[in-house]
């Protein structure tokens, strides 16, 4: 739900990144937290485990400029990936205005990215919100582990086992080296504002 | 689905949230919504949180802690406070779409706090 203030002329957005536990969720935010620092003027929020996993979430606030006279403040989310925190993974959904959905590439894990896709559909309807219409992008990770051999679904079998229906687009990446990230990134907000924008018209 | 408030709504707020509780020796107020996103933020002059941060970890904790409080068989908890040495923090639901929360020094009770709190809110819906 983007709150858009009149008085200061400001608009803010939330966008999550959704997707299976270990797939690059967190490490998108960290590449953008660190090419992009010169734009963010808080440190990175992250409430995460003793083992480095993400608890509740991440938090990044990302100001990227005016648009129509309006300053556009995106706020970043990641949410826990792991099954078993599904109730704080639904917390964070509250009020989405965009969707990026982290899927990991390896083979190992075609099935993983196929339950979390399907909890993302479940936890947007308990918030009223539809998967079908809501901004969306895929993004297919851990594209820079072919070099080292690890077999990874191609990019035409991840568009089938999870893009078939919600044809949205989809990007390979690495969150690790920071290929497709920041594109990942201007897609989803462009979709999300283009949305705003029919909304408040 | 966003949510607009107009010029009016928003002086008319921040006029509440300065002379009902800045006024008083609040150290901070933010409103927000439970998305985390910021509505009006007011503070004495010499604060300099990072508020956006502060916001989005304000809802997920409330949020939260509902969360916990039905899982017990609650609707909410009544009284959402946490005790600093210099600083405290206190939280407050106005609708179920939004979100008071008050930073505050040892020279503000929470009784004094809470009773504040509740006027301001009172007034704030009646503007929303």
């Amino acid at each position: 739900m983007a709150f858009v203030n009149l008085k200061k002329k400001e608009v803010q957005v939330k966008v999550v990144y959704y997707g299976p536990g270990r797939g690059g969720k967190t490490t998108n935010l960290e590449y953008i937290y660190s090419k992009f620092n010169h734009r963010i003027k808080t440190e990175m929020v992250a409430i995460k485990t003793h083992g480095d996993r993400t608890l509740f979430f991440d938090f990044l606030p990302f100001d990227i400029g005016k648009i129509k006279g309006y300053d556009v403040k995106i706020q970043l989310y990641t949410v826990p990936g792991q099954v078993k925190y599904n109730a704080t993974r639904q917390l964070v959904l509250r009020g989405v205005d965009g969707v990026v959905f982290v899927a990991d590439a390896m083979v190992v894990r075609k099935d993983k990215n196929i339950v979390a896709l399907k909890n993302l559909q479940d936890n947007l309807a308990a918030h009223k919100k539809n998967i079908f219409t809501i901004p969306m992008v895929f993004q297919y990770n851990k594209m820079d582990l072919a070099a080292q051999g690890i077999p990874l679904l191609s990019y035409d079998a991840l568009e089938r086992s999870l893009n078939a229906q919600l044809k949205v687009p989809s990007f390979e990446a690495s969150a690790l080296t920071g290929k497709n990230v920041a594109q990942t990134l201007k897609k989803i907000v462009s979709l999300t504002i283009a949305s705003l924008q029919k909304e408040l018209v | 689905m966003s949510h607009t408030f107009s010029q009016k709504q928003l002086d008319g707020i921040e006029e509440i949230l300065q002379e009902d509780l800045v006024a008083l020796g609040v150290h901070c107020v933010v409103l927000i919504d439970m998305a985390g996103n910021i509505i009006a933020n007011l503070d004495n002059g010499t604060m300099e949180h990072d508020i956006y941060s502060l916001a989005a970890l304000a809802a997920g904790n409330f949020g939260a802690v509902s969360t916990m409080a039905k899982i017990i068989g609650e609707d909410e908890f009544s009284l959402l406070f946490h005790k600093g040495e210099k600083e405290s923090i206190h939280f407050s639901k106005v609708t179920s779409d939004f979100l008071l929360v008050s930073i505050f020094g040892k020279e503000v009770s929470l009784g004094f706090l809470r009773l504040k709190v509740a006027e301001a809110i009172e007034k704030i819906n009646k503007l929303l």
